[in-house]
This record gives structure tokens, sequence and C-alpha cells, in this order.
């Protein structure tokens, strides 16, 4: 079971990597390494997207699709479910996690609440790449309220 | 053996398109292009329909009296057409579907090359070769 720490480790780095190269301490820099990290998560999503439904037969719906994220793509990642999935069913989706395996080692609280944001962002462009693959554009933000627990909300974006 | 091959993407532009005799180019260009049409009707009937879920493998699309054109969508919307030689009658259907299997594997093997970049035509030297072994062989 070592490999489930592989990519955590992995992912521990690339943003350590990315705030210790930021030669531009302001707020402008960060949302850089922000975007870039959330960039690269995007471009594997997309890939993600083409190869974990390969064998599932067609989505009906959005609904379905969000589903998928929430089962197959998190067990596929994190090897965990998303603990809660909620809708308003005018396109937002909150999807919730109790125990989020990229913070579940940094504290159990209020503690590191300000440098939570930058591990979740290569998430968040993950759920935005697998969901453009199948077809749907939207917009994830991620929200933290106590370690290790985080909502992810993906706004469908309708043309 | 399949006669031309063609990826499409889902806002229905070519990805990849080859065809072996290459005289007649624009023919199975212009095949696979009117086939984008019944592909569409497919994906739109049945989820009208009560059928529980879309299978991804779509079958015959239409026969011509030389070729006969099947069909295959992705559940990332992007299609697959395989045009055949209608004189082949050994072809059966579970070959058609491995072919298709084969070439969506493949398919999924290219949006994983951190170097493809979405949406660009597809130069991938192994999809070229796992094509060229679908392909039949004419000289």
């Amino acid at each position: 079971m070592a490999d489930a720490v592989l990519f955590e480790f992995l992912h521990t780095e690339m943003v350590a990597e990315l705030w210790a190269r930021r030669p531009d301490p302001s707020p402008g820099g960060q949302k850089t390494s922000l975007s870039v990290l959330e960039g690269m998560g995007f471009r594997v999503g997309q890939a993600l997207g083409e190869r974990l439904p390969q064998d599932t037969l067609a989505f009906r719906e959005e609904l379905d699709a969000l589903k998928f994220l929430c089962k197959d793509v998190w067990v596929a990642v994190f090897q965990k479910q998303m603990d809660g999935l909620r809708t308003n069913h005018q396109g937002t989706y909150v999807l919730q996690d109790n125990d989020f395996p990229l913070l579940v080692r940094m504290a159990s609280g209020l503690q590191y609440l300000e440098e939570a944001p930058k591990f979740l962002a290569f998430t968040c462009g993950l759920l935005r790449g697998t969901l453009n693959t199948l077809g749907i554009k939207s917009l994830v933000t991620a929200s933290v309220a106590a370690l290790p627990a985080c909502k992810f909300q993906v706004v469908i974006q309708r043309a | 053996m399949a006669v031309c091959v063609a990826v499409i993407a889902k806002e229905n532009y070519p990805l990849y398109i080859r065809s072996v005799p290459t005289e007649n180019e624009l023919k199975f260009h212009y095949m696979v292009h009117t086939s984008l049409d019944v592909v569409d009707e497919k994906i739109s009937a049945l989820g009208k329909a009560l059928v529980d879920q879309r299978e991804l493998y779509l079958g015959l699309l239409y026969p011509t009296e030389d070729h006969k054109v099947y069909g295959y969508v992705t559940n990332s919307k992007v299609k697959f057409v395989m045009v055949v030689d209608a004189s082949n009658t050994a072809l059966r259907d579970n070959e058609i579907r491995s072919m298709f299997r084969k070439l969506h594997n493949s398919y999924t093997d290219v949006m994983c090359n951190p170097f493809y970049n979405p949406g660009d035509r597809i130069q991938s030297r192994a999809f070229d070769s796992m094509v060229t072994s679908m392909m039949i062989q004419v000289c």
C-alpha cells in the first residue's frame, strides 16, 4: 500500500517547490503559483477523465458524472470515497470530504488554516479537468473550515 | 480490416483521419463527415428513450454499396468512425468491437501523453502504427 503515500509526497514537494522559488511574496505572486498548481491538476484531470470511465457506459446526466467523480475518481486517487455530495439542482454542487488525505497529515483543527488552500489547488484543477473531458465546463473552488475536512464547490458554467 | 479510420473530437472536427487507398481520400473524408450526422442521431435518440444507459459501441451506422461504416463514442464524446469493405463478409461484430477497443485504448494513451495538448491533431507514431496494423494490406 505504499502507492498512496507516493502521490502524497510528490504533491507536498510540488507545493513546497513552487513556494520556495517564488521571488515575489505579494498576493499577485501567490496567485500565480496557485494557478500553476491548478493548471497541472487540470491536465492530469483531463487524462484521468479519459482513462477512468473507459469501460463504463455513457453518463445520462450531470449528476451521474458528479457521482462518478465522488466515487470512482476519488477512490482511484485517494483510495476513499467522497463523504458527501450536495446540490441545489441549479448547477452548484458541494463535495464534502471529512478526512482529506492531503491535509490529514498536517493538523487536526484550526492550526495551519492559512496554508491549507495551497494544498487544495491541485485537487481543484483535477476535478475541473475531469469534468472538462466529460463535457462539463465548471469552476471549482475549495474551502477549509477545520483541517482535515474540506469542501469543494463546483459551479457548472452554462453558456 | 479497415479501409479508413477516423477520430473525431467532441466539437466535430477531425483529430486523426487515415485511409488506405490513398487516391480516393476525399471520398472517405466525405463518408466520415456524413456519418457524423448518424452518430449524433444515435446519441440523442437513446437519450430520450427509456434505455438506462447507452453503450459506447454504436454498431453499423449505414451501409453503402461498397462500404460499411461503423461508429463508437467514448464518454468524452470523442467519436471513432471506421469504414470497412462491404465485400469482406468474414468480418464479424466482435472483431469490429475489439478493433474499437484497441482504438480507445490507444487514444487514452495519447491523451495521457504530457506532450499532447488535448484538441490538437494526433501525431503519435505509436497510434499510427496501431492503426496501420488494423488497416487492410493493399499492395
